[in-house]
């Protein structure tokens, strides 16, 4: 063929068993070949090294492998079958139809001491490997159960060991500089359509200052770390930490599909959630949890299973699907998450289940760590029909002791709220009226710093008033409950001692009636409050002075969607995300309600404050700085009085030369409006000057209609 | 300042257009009828009656003597602006989108949409000083493009006329030849608006893409832009000042699942050369469609989605100068 005769011998390699007769005509290879080692600037996907392994369908999900059994003679053969059968039946499943086979050698006539055992649903053989694997059969045969997917894993496990390269030390940078901002300025992070960008807070200067900015930098959603270190970035792939002035990358944890993540609050470790939608209507939906090491990267432990066994209690949503997070965390010793009927206790740093079993607790539906010590507030629902009361009970770990408990009776539901401070625990108990039609609510608080752990009630001085919000002041021992029916509730102020005198005891300090708002942000400082009033109450804020007892400002950021103050109560941040289409951006307040400056982003996502870190001095010396305050705020004040004049300088110079831009354009057109101006005088004429119109005041009479009448005397 | 508040059409506004002495006041809406005011104290003279679509534009000339209007309804009419009498029809296959008189009003050009299989067109017509011998025969058709045009303005003593539209583009066309001299693509979206500054040095135009931009009127050279954070559906330049007035907010497609609030239907004064924002003016409870400066710079009108118009007299204080 004439048209095959074209090509040339690498060509024609490339179409080998393909049909002849291609048009080869007007068509040169060389055109469409990519030159080698040219990505003609398409940068490829797969550029970021090593990733995860995709696990393919291959239909053996269901297929496990079962090694280490003895090597037997035919007479035996079915009798071990039976046995290795037996010991799988104990992981409750069914071995599908035809599918064990225990391989024979055919030299030998004895069995290869290996199996495959093929069930119903990938779930049925997980579970035979959690149970069977490790069987001990006898002193020299102890099964050891694989997946059949994973034996290309193993394969590819080199023979003969070699150690890991020690890889060279490479210094970190100081995760800590924007701590050692001269000013005193705090960051954030920001995400909008495709961006994300980390500002200095500039609040003298009214503007937010860029720190750092990347396209693309996470594929949901991004989180600080606890004392703001790190920032986690969550991908397809897994979740990845950065951190230090350039924000290079810290670390990669690969967990593919990773929906969720979490701190530990002392942020050296870090959660990250994956779920698993079933593949068919009769399985389960399955979820991984990883829980990595934030310093060395390593992965700690995992833990795998099906929903149904997490979304318990209050981790699970009216819908039955989970409620985030599910592990809490108990001062960087315990974490611990609800199962059922119990709460599974695991210490750090090692990540093992306390005593190696789960904390039995019938009926537990919620429950909360102390912010400050191993103390453990856990809420049991009614059993027996009713005729064990529903409990509250708190328990001290590791020795799992119950330091106080409290039944309650005809319990619709209960919330705890820890102090942050750990100092008192309130827990909101709804009670069922006596018809048991309607609830009524009142507040147990427990004061857990004093002996024996004394308790009050408080009821509202309307009992049926519904809770919109209930939150404790930070550093302090008050609270604030938002509370009422209708659209506009009332706000009420509680401390747990006397204020002067420092009694104990709840004092009601004030109540505002008919606030329109339905969450309460204190300041990280107490002291100050912002009430919001999100969603449906078009974003009215509310700047509340906790000890003046009044409102310092009230304003409106429409629609605003979120509130959050900034580590040091000094700003408040208030924004409006992407929910709503229009005006997505930002608000940055002063504490006292006066708006500071505002930047509009379309397709606004996120606003997340930098956490700081623990404040190192000790409560003597805060209290020393806060004696001799006027001092050092007369600096502060300076150096803020120089930074705005200096602002304003760069204002009013930015403006003089924007100014001239614009008159040396100008210039540049002079001889065009002299062209210009010629050549209307000659098109118009006249009618040129006519222009300027003088306004002359005419008076006109006019008569509308006469009528005569006869008026008689 | 309590704005005058115009309740003359019933459906939403298209464009404001002022008399060259400012005395007069052109409105053209969705519904019907063109309608003239009195621009000091807002009572209504009359409506030009005879379109039967929405009126999507208008010009009037410089003697205030003949008005001229295009509609959707494929139709453009010249009017003796005194009586309301209808003295000629042009009439299209596709609504008329964009009109204006030259300089010295010889001639008019007149912008039709893409429709059905119909290209859009500018035509440019000769305006008879009798009206009698008035012919819709075009003495130049520009072609050449496929979105439809929204604003059509001779410059350059009537030898470029400038044309800009729903791609976003700006063109200057050379009349004589019928070519494009030059073009710019200034917008990602539809520009709704382009107004020129009063001695013809540049010009603004307003985009849904929700950027102002002050262009050079002769190189399309972008000298100034603004983000308004919405759709910007009109942009005027002070006659007196360096101000840009700016009119537009949320679609109307969109407007009823927000409150008035959310939309931003202000009318926003933005400083021409900081590009920083002055003021604003409430009172639209839709986008604002149209906006013009009075030719003295005392009044301004804005016209909206709601069907009013709202005629706003300066104060003293803002005449002198004391917010620059």
């Amino acid at each position: 063929m004439a048209t095959a005769m074209l090509l040339r011998p690498e060509e024609e390699r490339m179409f080998e068993g393909q049909p002849k007769g291609f048009p080869f005509e007007g068509f040169h290879m060389e055109d469409v070949m990519l030159p080698e080692d040219d990505d003609m600037d398409i940068p490829s996907d797969d550029d970021e090294e090593d990733e995860e392994e995709i696990q393919t369908e291959t239909g053996f999900g269901s297929v496990v492998v079962v090694d280490n059994l003895p090597q037997v003679p035919p007479e035996k053969y079915e009798k071990l079958s039976g046995v290795v059968k037996k010991v799988i039946s104990q992981a409750n499943v069914v071995i599908r139809d035809g599918g064990f086979y225990m391989p024979v050698d055919e030299e030998t006539k004895l069995s290869k001491g290996y199996a495959f055992v093929e069930f119903n649903s990938p779930e049925e053989a997980l579970a035979v490997r959690q149970v069977v694997n490790g069987f001990k059969l006898d002193k020299s045969h102890t099964f050891a159960v694989n997946m059949f997917d994973e034996i290309d894993k193993y394969m590819r496990i080199p023979d003969v060991y070699e150690p890991p390269e020690d890889k060279e030390f490479q210094p970190t940078e100081n995760l800590w500089t924007w701590m050692m901002d001269k000013r005193g300025r705090d960051q954030f992070v920001v995400r909008y359509a495709d961006e994300c960008e980390v500002h200095w807070n500039d609040a003298q200067r009214a503007q937010a200052e860029e720190v750092y900015k990347r396209s693309f930098w996470t594929e949901s959603f991004v989180v600080w770390s606890p004392h703001g270190s790190y920032l986690a970035t969550v991908h397809r792939q897994g979740v990845a930490i950065w951190g230090g002035p350039s924000f290079s990358r810290l670390h990669r944890f690969s967990h593919p599909n990773v929906r969720l993540v979490e701190f530990s609050p002392d942020e050296k470790c870090i959660i990250s959630y994956s779920s698993r939608e079933p593949s068919n209507p009769n399985e389960k939906a399955g979820l991984l949890l990883n829980v990595y090491d934030c310093a060395t990267g390593q992965r700690l432990r995992s833990f795998e299973g099906s929903i149904d066994d997490y979304a318990v209690g209050s981790a699970a949503t009216s819908d039955g699907s989970l409620k985030w997070p599910i592990f809490k965390w108990a001062a960087n010793t315990f974490i611990a998450r609800l199962g059922k009927g119990s709460i599974s206790v695991y210490e750090l740093p090692d990540m093992v289940l306390l005593d190696k079993k789960s904390l039995k607790l019938e009926g537990v539906q919620d429950f909360a760590w102390s912010p400050s010590q191993p103390i453990l507030c856990a809420y049991q629902t009614e059993q027996a029909g009713g005729n064990l009361p529903a409990r509250i009970s708190l328990i001290s770990f590791p020795e799992k002791r119950e330091l106080r408990q409290k039944n309650l009776f005809s319990v619709s539901d209960v919330r705890l709220f820890w102090h942050p401070q750990g100092d008192y625990l309130a827990v909101q108990v709804d009670r069922f009226t006596k018809t048991r039609k309607s609830t009524f609510t009142a507040f147990e608080l427990f004061s857990v710093k004093e002996r024996d752990i004394p308790m009050e009630v408080l009821e509202l001085p309307n009992r049926n008033d519904k809770i919109v919000d209930f939150q404790w002041e930070p550093r302090g021992s008050r609270f604030a409950v938002l509370h009422g029916e209708g659209p506009r509730p009332n706000l009420s102020l509680y401390a747990m001692r006397d204020m002067k005198t420092s009694a104990r005891g709840v004092q009601h300090i004030t109540t505002q009636a008919g606030k329109q708002a339905n969450c309460i942000h204190w300041s990280p400082q107490g002291k100050f409050l912002v009430l919001g009033g999100l969603k449906a109450m078009n974003g009215q804020l509310e700047f509340f002075s906790a000890d003046d007892g009044e409102v310092m400002n009230a304003a409106e950021h429409f629609m605003c969607t979120n509130i959050e103050w900034d580590p040091t109560g000094r700003y408040v941040a208030t924004s409006v995300t992407s929910i709503h289409q229009m005006e997505n951006g930002f608000n940055i307040w002063l504490f006292n309600g006066t708006l500071l400056y505002r930047v509009l982003k379309d397709q606004f996502f996120q606003f997340s404050w930098r956490p700081r870190a623990p404040t190192l001095l000790s409560k003597e010396q805060e209290a020393d700085v806060v004696k001799r305050l006027k001092e050092f705020s007369k600096r502060y004040d300076e150096e803020d009085s120089k930074i705005l004049e200096e602002t304003d300088v760069a204002i009013v110079a930015e403006r003089q030369r924007m100014m001239e831009e614009w008159k040396e354009w100008y210039d540049t057109k002079r001889e065009w409006l002299e062209w210009h101006t010629q050549g209307l005088q000659q098109l118009l004429g006249d009618r040129q000057d006519q222009g300027g119109f003088k306004l002359e005041e005419v008076e006109t009479e006019m008569t509308i209609s006469t009528a005569e009448e006869v008026i008689k005397p | 300042m309590r704005p005058y508040l115009l309740k003359g059409h019933e459906r939403p506004l298209t464009q404001l257009k002022y008399n060259r002495e400012g005395d007069l006041l052109f409105s053209c809406a969705k519904d019907h009828h063109p309608t003239l005011w009195f621009s000091e104290d807002g009572a209504r003279i009359g409506t030009y009656i005879g379109h039967n679509g929405a009126v999507n534009t208008c010009d009037v000339s410089m003697d205030s003597t003949r008005l001229l209007t295009g509609s959707s309804d494929s139709s453009a009419k010249l009017w003796e602006v005194e009586t309301g009498r209808n003295v000629f029809t042009f009439k299209y296959k596709a609504p008329c989108r964009a009109v204006s008189f030259s300089i010295d009003e010889q001639l008019a050009a007149l912008s039709t949409d893409p429709f059905m299989t119909t290209t859009p067109v500018i035509n440019i017509v000769r305006i008879s000083e009798d009206p009698s011998e008035q012919s819709d025969e075009p003495v130049q058709r520009l072609t050449g493009f496929s979105k439809k045009i929204n604003r059509v303005t001779f410059t350059d003593l009537n030898t470029v006329l400038i044309s800009a539209g729903e791609d976003g583009i700006v063109r200057r066309w050379d009349v004589e030849t019928g070519k494009v001299k030059e073009e710019a693509q200034l917008h990602d979206k539809e520009i709704r608006d382009m107004q020129l500054y009063m001695d013809g040095t540049h010009m603004v135009t307003a985009s849904v893409d929700k950027m102002v931009k002050l262009v050079d009127t002769q190189t399309l050279e972008v000298l100034k832009s603004f983000n308004t954070d919405r759709p910007a559906n009109a942009a005027a330049l002070s006659p007196i000042f360096d101000q840009v007035l700016i009119g537009g907010g949320q679609d109307a497609a969109d407007v009823t699942t927000t409150s008035d609030r959310a939309g931003g239907f202000q009318s926003r004064f933005i400083h021409k050369i900081f590009m920083e924002e002055i003021g604003s003016v409430r009172g639209h409870f839709g986008p604002i469609n149209a906006v013009a400066f009075r030719p003295d710079g005392r009044s301004f009108a804005t016209g909206g989605e709601d069907g009013y118009i709202r005629i706003n007299h300066f104060d003293n204080d803002y005449l002198s100068g004391r917010f620059l």
